[in-house]
């Protein structure tokens, strides 16, 4: 692809990148001037909507990238992961922060944020979650500041960090496992609420399993990008390991939902007619059956347009599982519907913005991808790739 | 000071709206009483229709187990001793889990407010401490509204019933249902529209959430073992490998 596009193309998501940005700005003045009920469309029988939803129940799980690999790579030992480990890093990182920011913008008084590390209640999933996430993120940034010291040059501080990472990391998948699973805990408070095709014991369970499906699938996603932003190859065996896994634990997990819903005697329910029905097939359906189905088989899921697209899809059934779960589900007993505003959309899209902006950043001055060396994307590589519509880093 | 409670009878309601009225007036809210539809971050109880012409109150139930008390991340509802579940302004950071949570979706918020507080009846906690009747029971002309403690509350209910048994459907709600529940109500008939579903069971709700948080230190404990054991064991793997050939190796060290 000649120079001039690229151009074109980095021009583009420049600008995208700073308008979203000025929008959501604009939009942040209002809701702290004026209220919430200013910018969104929450309500009392709404209490929680996107921001809840999206940037926090999904941000926080498509960050479950970070747990997924550091625990194949260092615990598992599997050293081939290891290439993809800084990035997956810097990426949790990036996301667990977003749904920090997500959740100051939300919370009703951003200024007591900080309360849960003082007043405690041990009784409440979101106290324990917020200290999951608080150690979590911490523990991501003692993980990423290898990188750091690196690039700083603080060997001795480099070596420290290095020699720590099992302990690092254990506690990470720990903390991890916490919070995917307690995040599923939140809505088992709401028996009476949350619709019987979603209601089930079983959510920290459904919850942990799919953030590890949907960890394995962004990495999919992330090997993509980052090969063909930065020039490398796919590495091919890397990603023949993590799609296997990922058709196995995508498996795992539809057969939990279906022998859940057949326990409780849900299944005609949720396959039978209706809006709640319609809502969940779509959700299985593209999000699980459909991925499941293309990647069992070797050959198709050698083809990496369609390795690419299974982890689309499985990354599509994730995020429509929260938003019924957080939403959705909700609608029955609360009666009416809730669509956000484009308030709300644009405040997320901001969010979204500056993690894509972190990340180019994050690229272009810490050594996230080693071996290319810091930010350089030789073109004759790049080509070998193809043309691609999107890539992340393209913001610098 | 044992712990209080509120009956509401609707077979002796007329649907006044004193109550309505008596609640605004105390906290200063405008607006007409009998105009007041639902429950907002200005109206603490409201009157709700019921078929039969007959009318029933909605209010916070003050739950013996209250759900939105054992959800708050920072401890800002308490179920207090005298029976009413308060909120505390200086600890509340505004999540809302708390309406997510409480099953009769009770709490309000006040959306277009820059410092927004979680709204609903408090009981009239601070009359209640000066030992007086929450406003709403003190205004009730006709005995629908009644408060004393709970336990005397529920003999008075029983009471009712028995009195007359042909008017009053043999049940009280809120005495057993999520734990029991600080207001309770007799009704003619079964009623749907009180929030007191079947499938809630008369367990606490906070047990549903209590027995996933109990695992915590077993899954810490038992995964921090595992994942320890599998690291030693595939660490081990590797370097039995790297020993018995060089080679083989530096193919997988790529
Ligand atoms: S009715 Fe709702 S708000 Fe009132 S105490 Fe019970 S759970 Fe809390
Ligand atoms: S909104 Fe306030 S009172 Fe309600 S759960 Fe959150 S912190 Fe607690
Ligand atoms: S107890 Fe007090 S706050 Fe509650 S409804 Fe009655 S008057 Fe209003």
């Amino acid at each position: 692809m000649s120079a001039e596009r690229t151009n074109h193309r980095l021009g583009f998501w420049k600008g995208m990148f700073y308008l979203l940005v000025a929008i959501g700005l604009v939009l942040t003045v209002v809701r702290y001037t004026k209220g919430l009920g200013a910018v969104t469309n929450l309500s009392d029988r709404y209490p929680w909507g996107l921001w809840k939803a999206f940037n926090v129940l999904v941000g926080v799980g498509l960050g479950g990238a970070g747990f997924t690999l550091m625990g194949l790579s260092y615990i598992f030992n599997a050293r081939r992961f290891r290439p993809i480990v800084r990035p997956a890093v810097v990426m949790a990182f990036l996301a667990y922060t977003s749904a920090a920011v997500a959740l100051m913008i939300d919370i009703g008084r951003s200024w007591a944020i900080w309360h849960p590390i003082v007043m405690w209640n041990p009784h409440s999933v979101l106290f324990e979650v917020a200290w999951c996430l608080m150690l979590y993120t911490g523990v991501l940034a003692l993980e990423g500041s290898g990188m750091l010291f690196e690039r700083l040059g603080w060997h001795r501080a480099a070596h420290i960090q290095h020699t720590a990472t099992v302990p690092i990391v254990i506690a990470g998948v720990l903390l991890s496992t916490l919070h995917q699973s307690s995040l599923g805990s939140l809505f088992l408070i709401a028996p009476g609420k949350l619709h019987p095709i979603w209601y089930t014991s079983m959510l920290p369970l459904l919850f942990f399993i799919s953030a590890i499906c949907v960890g394995l699938a962004m990495l999919i996603i992330m090997s993509r990008l980052s090969a063909h932003a930065f020039g490398r190859q796919f590495d091919v065996p890397l990603l023949g390991d993590l799609s296997r896994i990922l058709v196995a634990m995508l498996g795992v997990y539809g057969l939990a939902r279906i022998w859940d819903l057949t326990l409780r005697g849900q299944l005609g329910t949720a396959f039978g007619w209706g809006y709640e029905s319609a809502m969940f097939q779509l959700e299985f359906g593209l999000g699980v059956v459909v991925p499941f189905a293309v990647l069992v088989w070797p050959k198709l899921r050698a083809n990496w347009h369609l390795l690419y697209g299974g982890a689309m899809f499985a990354v599509f059934g994730f995020v429509m599982n929260r938003m019924n779960v957080a939403i959705t589900g909700f609608e029955g007993a609360q009666g009416g519907r809730y669509v956000p505003s484009w308030e709300e959309v644009f405040m997320t899209l901001m969010v979204v913005a500056l993690v894509f902006g972190g990340f180019g950043l994050a690229v272009k001055h810490l050594p996230v991808f080693p071996d290319v060396g810091v930010g350089k994307a030789p073109a004759v590589a790049r080509a070998q790739v193809g043309s691609h519509r999107f890539s992340a880093p393209e913001l610098n | 000071m044992k712990p209080k409670a509120i009956l509401f009878d609707m077979i002796n309601c007329g649907g006044c709206s004193r109550c309505v009225k008596a609640c605004m007036e105390l906290h200063g809210f405008k607006g007409d009483p009998e105009q007041v539809k639902d429950l907002s971050a200005t109206a603490y109880t409201c009157l709700v229709p019921e078929k039969e012409d007959y009318t029933v109150r909605n209010l916070c139930r003050h739950c013996v187990s209250p759900a939105c008390a054992s959800v708050c991340p920072v401890g800002a509802l308490v179920k207090t001793e005298e029976g009413p579940v308060v909120w505390d302004g200086d600890r509340c950071l505004g999540c809302r889990y708390c309406m997510v949570a409480c099953p009769f979706s009770i709490p309000r918020y006040e959306w277009d407010s820059t410092v927004p507080c979680v709204r609903k009846c408090d009981m009239c906690i601070d009359r209640i401490r000066e030992g007086k009747k929450p406003a709403c029971a003190e205004a009730c002309p006709h005995d629908a509204t009644v408060f004393g403690d709970r336990d005397e509350i529920l003999a008075e209910a029983r009471r009712r019933i028995r009195k007359s048994p042909k008017e009053y459907y043999d049940h009280i709600y809120g005495e057993t249902e999520i734990g029991g529940t600080s207001v309770m109500f007799l009704a003619p008939f079964p009623v749907e529209s009180l929030g007191f579903k079947k499938i809630l069971g008369t367990d606490p709700l906070p047990a549903l959430t209590a027995n996933v948080l109990k695992k915590i230190p077993t899954v810490l404990v038992c995964g921090g073992a595992a994942l320890l054991a599998i690291w030693w064991i595939t660490k081990r793997r590797d370097e039995v490998a790297l020993a018995e050939s060089n080679p083989r190796w530096k193919g997988m060290n790529r």
